[in-house]
């Protein structure tokens, strides 16, 4: 190759959509709190998912004080440990990471990287913010009610989750099923925008093979959940129903607090698949942007066309489809009928096939790059690395065979961690430092970046990498203490102990996080409007941080692939997605590219 | 440079770790050491993937780190490559696949020789059924379940009536003989797990789960309780002890048959008040209790709390352990009981004794002692009066400072901690939420408050 780029024409097609007309606020309430841009509603998206982030993580800190240092704290009793392990996992999967890869990310990067004014539909987009917070804010006040919040585990399996003998079952898991019910609501308004802003807002020339991977990740995601969540939505209204007004979608015959109850002929394995068929594919709303993102971030620091890219977006579409059929590998040892194991456990290896070939293409990028060991690229690095750790383990989970003596033990806890907790949470690290300039005009501080890296990453493989030999041995997760457990030795209790150190060091790296966003959103080091030097449409914008609208007078127009980095001789070693072919300054004929 | 020594050693570290690391499989003690090998096959096949790809990003961020002259190599796509990954990748997924498909085909069916124990669950302890001599197991419903009939039997399906009930979590599987574990529970999810015994299952109300194993080694086994239940989840524990069949024979013959403890009935009032003669001395004459001869209160307390702590006594789960003198004093009382029969008629007696008001000795914060009480109000209710359905006696109107001793007890592992002593065992992991004795005495005080509001 080397003549021509890749995918590069000096053809625009002309506009299909019309200029949208935006409303532009003329008050400070408008502009930045009853703000239908799309890039603060971002920021309001990302700002409450951080604030309420930041209490599951104070949960998961009470939680290990509890198993590292037994009883060491009076006020955490076994009710209360349940309801931390309850919110932690809710609020970190939920209001956490789907709110801000879909709400955060996807506001702020959708229309800036399909060269969008805007979202389609931005009163909508607007709104969705404010149910997401109502949301947030029901879910919060499970904190104070009579009782507490619910303590059923974040899977809220019935019968247990709406019976006495479970925390919170009065109050607190109707405040949770409500808050659930509102998320889903807010999250469709926000979700069909992104949908139709992908579908129909994008630029002159912006073929849906030329998207970065960034926006098919998120619009693959988004995509999902407006097929998954609605099958949380019936469970949780069911249960509502069972919890206040005594039918029996999800409850058998059986006792309540040791006496016959009034529920006949429900089937909690039903709620068990409801809720998996939202559950599983939740997974993957949660990783698909973050690989899209982290394709983006390890593409340009390392100068280099990410590898096989429409290998990478079949992927990303293959994932999602077959996400949907792989649900019960949650429910192996559930009591649904055995037989099920061997289609579930089929499907579930097969999607190992093309999240392998992710894999592959990203560190076969690497290979042959320009490694610029930035910020970004140091969290990819710790990404790939986790992911690889955490999606390995999963072939022995989603094994049906291997399953059985680890399920619900501390292998599980280890695995999840890593592969949807971990390694998507340094994704968006390492998504902040690349865009924060963007966002602010201002980079964040190295110094500090590092440190939060390097505590992050090795802090999170001490605390999860270990737990997967205390599941080997058997220990039970979800327990509030061991007392005397034959099979659980004594060393597990040191080791508990060490992990615990651990989670404390990790905890306390993102509060040097936090005060970097805030100092050097005042005091950090101008940015420019392309500090990395990328292609995409959101680097290339007249102002930074982009104004309402985006692009200026003119919505760019796009002659190439995202990914034209390092093209044979060409000077620069990027080229912007909205330069024409004849428009590329080019090195003289002699000079041959390539690698060392 | 930094991060590539990282990976390496982390990548390095972590296989060295699998080899290294004290916690492993619990030794094997079922038949299933195929799922052992499949565990092993997937360690192997990741753990090769695990180090080369670490391993090649290593070397790609050592060869290929930015200086200012590189390029990086412009190469959009590679057929040949990407389809060869492709290849190997689908290879070793099926590699791990199919063993794991073929021992999933063992699960599933149990041999035909297998013979059945019923596991039932509940929040917060299991209790056991055999189909007895019959083979077959009566009908059960939940809706049934009271205290006379613990396991919801259908009163007219004779096959219920030889059924053998265990009801008491802890039970005795024949070595080297397949059994068919049937799953059942009252109330809500549980998970019967032995972790040496690789299989388990999910016990869910409505319907009736399985699995099968064959024991393989004698000994003693704990079961835990693997699917969150509530706030009692981490301490639902189990005793199984595998034995040699003719053990195993003999200790089912002992167990009550359904049709058996139905013709037993509850005891005799009247015959058990003979022998509550030797007890009034310590204990008062109406069962009300001297703090001066270190007798607690007994009027209040249910006749099945009554007969398993006179059984325990009389075993040695109680009474046997250094610090408890009052409980060694005790032992010997209640082993000058006759028989089993004695027992009950004795405790149906003390149940029939009027509740007397006890006086106030312990003194603490009650507010806290109402927060602390929380942990207890699911077994015990939240009045304090006892739930016999949870195996919890009545603590409100108690003598107060014995439920502060045997808080202490408990705590300290001196009650609870026999073998024997399930529920005591429970306790003791309930009352480790007590963190010091500020907090027994609280927490009895607030239940002596509950006395008065009766």
């Amino acid at each position: 190759m080397g003549e021509r780029e890749y995918d590069a024409s000096s053809h625009a097609p002309p506009a299909e959509v019309e200029e949208m007309e935006l409303v532009h606020p003329r008050t400070f309430l408008g502009k930045y709190i009853w703000s239908q841009d799309a890039k603060v509603i971002a920021v309001q998206y990302a700002l409450t998912a951080t604030a309420i982030g930041l209490v599951a993580l104070v949960l998961s800190l009470l939680m290990r004080l509890q198993l590292g240092f037994p009883n060491s704290l009076a006020l955490i009793d076994p009710g209360s440990y349940l309801q931390y392990v309850t919110m932690h996992g809710m609020i970190m999967v939920v209001y956490l990471l789907t709110a801000i890869f879909l709400g955060g990310f996807g506001n702020y990067l959708i229309p800036l990287m399909c060269g969008a004014r805007d979202m389609a539909f931005p009163y909508l987009n607007m709104l969705s913010y404010w149910v997401y917070l109502a949301s947030v804010l029901i879910l919060v006040a499970g904190f104070f009610v009579g009782g507490g919040s619910s303590g059923a585990g974040w899977t809220l399996y019935p019968p247990q989750s709406i019976t006495p003998g479970t925390p919170g079952a009065d109050a607190g898991i109707i405040l949770m099923l409500v808050s659930l019910a509102v998320f889903i609501i807010g999250f469709t308004m926000g979700g069909l925008n992104y949908v139709v802003t992908v579908l129909q807002g994008r630029a002159r020339g912006m073929t849906l093979m030329r998207l970065p991977l960034t926006v098919w990740g998120i619009f693959m995601a988004t995509v999902m959940a407006l097929l998954a969540f609605p099958a949380l939505l019936v469970a949780v209204l069911m249960m509502l129903l069972d919890r206040l007004l005594g039918t029996s979608f999800f409850m058998p015959e059986m006792l309540s607090m040791g006496e016959g109850g009034e529920h006949r002929g429900g089937s909690p394995l039903l709620f068990q698949h409801l809720f998996w068929f939202f559950g599983h594919p939740e997974v993957y709303i949660v990783a698909l942007p973050a690989f899209g993102i982290v394709s983006d971030l390890i593409a340009v620091h390392a100068r280099k066309n990410i590898f096989g890219y429409r290998m990478m977006v079949w992927a990303i579409i293959i994932i999602g489809a077959l996400s949907f059929v792989v649900w019960a590998h949650h429910m192996y040892v559930s009591g649904m009928s055995p037989y099920f194991g061997f289609l579930f456990a089929t499907t579930t290896l097969v999607i190992a096939v093309p999240t392998a070939i992710k894999v592959y293409n990203w560190v076969l990028t690497l290979w042959r790059g320009n490694i610029h060991l930035t910020l970004p690229m140091l969290f990819a690095i710790g990404f790939l690395f986790t992911f690889v750790n955490g999606g390995l383990s999963g072939l022995f989970l989603g094994n049906v065979t291997v399953d059985v003596p680890l399920s619900d033990t501390y292998f599980v806890v280890g695995h999840f961690h890593m592969v949807m907790a971990v390694a998507p949470v340094l994704v968006i690290f390492g998504a902040i430092y690349h865009w924060y300039p963007k966002v602010t005009g201002r980079l964040l501080d190295t110094t500090l970046g590092k440190i939060h890296f390097w505590m992050t990453f090795l802090g999170t493989y001490a605390i999860y990498y270990p737990m997967h030999f205390m599941g080997l041995q058997g220990v039970p997760r979800r327990y509030y203490a061991y007392g005397e457990t034959a099979f659980v030795s004594d060393s597990v209790q040191s080791l508990n102990a060490f992990i615990t150190i651990a989670a404390f060091v990790v905890a306390l790296a993102q509060l040097l996080f936090l005060y970097n966003l805030a100092w050097s959103y005042f005091r950090g080091r101008e940015a420019g409007p392309n500090p990395w030097r990328a292609t995409t449409l959101e680097w290339q914008t007249p102002h930074t941080p982009p104004r309402h609208g985006n692009f200026g007078e003119e919505l760019p127009v796009v002659y190439r692939w995202p990914y034209d980095y390092s093209v044979p001789g060409v000077k620069a070693d990027f080229i912007p997605q909205n330069v024409p072919p004849e428009a590329v300054e080019r090195e003289a004929p002699v000079g041959r590219g390539g690698g060392s | 440079m930094a991060i590539a020594i990282a990976l390496i050693v982390l990548a390095g570290g972590s296989v060295l770790f699998y080899f290294l690391s004290p916690w492993h499989l619990t030794p094997l003690a079922s038949n299933w050491g195929a799922i052992d090998d499949t565990i092993i096959i997937t360690f192997w096949v990741t753990g090769v993937v695990f180090l080369a790809i670490s391993l090649f990003m290593a070397v790609a961020l050592i060869r290929y780190r930015h200086q200012h002259h590189r390029r990086a190599l412009y190469e959009p796509e590679n057929k040949r490559l990407e389809l060869w990954l492709t290849g190997i990748t689908t290879l070793g997924i099926a590699a791990l696949l199919a063993p794991g498909l073929f021992v999933w085909g063992d699960f599933v069916r149990a041999p035909d020789d297998a013979h059945e124990v019923e596991v039932v669950g509940q929040q917060w302890h299991w209790s056991f059924r055999f189909p007895g001599r019959d083979g077959v197991f009566g009908d059960a419903r939940n809706a049934l379940i009271d205290v006379a009939n613990p396991f919801g039997l259908v009163a007219d399906d004779p096959h219920g009536q030889d059924d053998v009930l265990v009801d008491h979590p802890a039970v005795l599987l024949p070595v080297d003989r397949p059994v068919r574990v049937l799953l059942r529970s009252k109330d809500a999810l549980h998970n019967f797990k032995v972790p040496a015994f690789r299989a388990k299952m999910d016990a869910v109300p409505g319907q009736v789960t399985s699995f099968w194993f064959t024991p393989t080694r004698t000994g003693e086994f704990q079961a835990v309780c693997a699917e969150l239940c509530g706030i009692a989840h981490f301490a639902m524990r189990a005793r199984v002890q595998v034995v040699e069949p003719q053990r195993f024979d003999a200790w089912l013959a002992e167990q009550p048959t359904h049709g058996e403890r139905i013709a037993r009935g509850p005891g005799n009032p009247e015959a058990g008040q003979a022998h509550y003669a030797a007890c009034q001395a310590c204990h008062g004459p109406r069962g009300q209790g001297q703090q001066a001869t270190n007798a607690p209160r007994l009027a209040g307390l249910d006749a099945r709390y009554l007969r398993r702590q006179l059984h325990n006594f009389r075993v040695g789960a109680r009474g046997t352990r250094e610090g408890d003198d009052f409980g060694r004093q005790m032992r010997p009382f209640a082993q000058s009981l006759p028989d089993e029969a004695a027992i009950r008629d004795l405790a149906a007696y003390i149940e029939t004794l009027p509740l007397a008001p006890t006086a106030a000795t312990v003194e603490g914060d009650r507010r806290l002692g109402e927060r602390l009480y929380r942990s207890c109000a699911t077994c015990h209710g939240p009045q304090g009066r006892g739930r016999a359905a949870y195996r919890a006696p009545r603590l409100a109107g108690m003598s107060d400072w014995y439920l502060v001793r045997q808080l202490e007890h408990f705590r300290a592992g001196i009650r609870g901690r026999h073998p024997q002593d399930a529920y005591g065992n429970q306790m003791v992991d309930m009352a480790q939420v007590l963190v010091d004795d500020a907090a027994v005495r609280s927490v009895v005080a607030y239940i002596g408050g509950l006395a008065t509001e009766e």
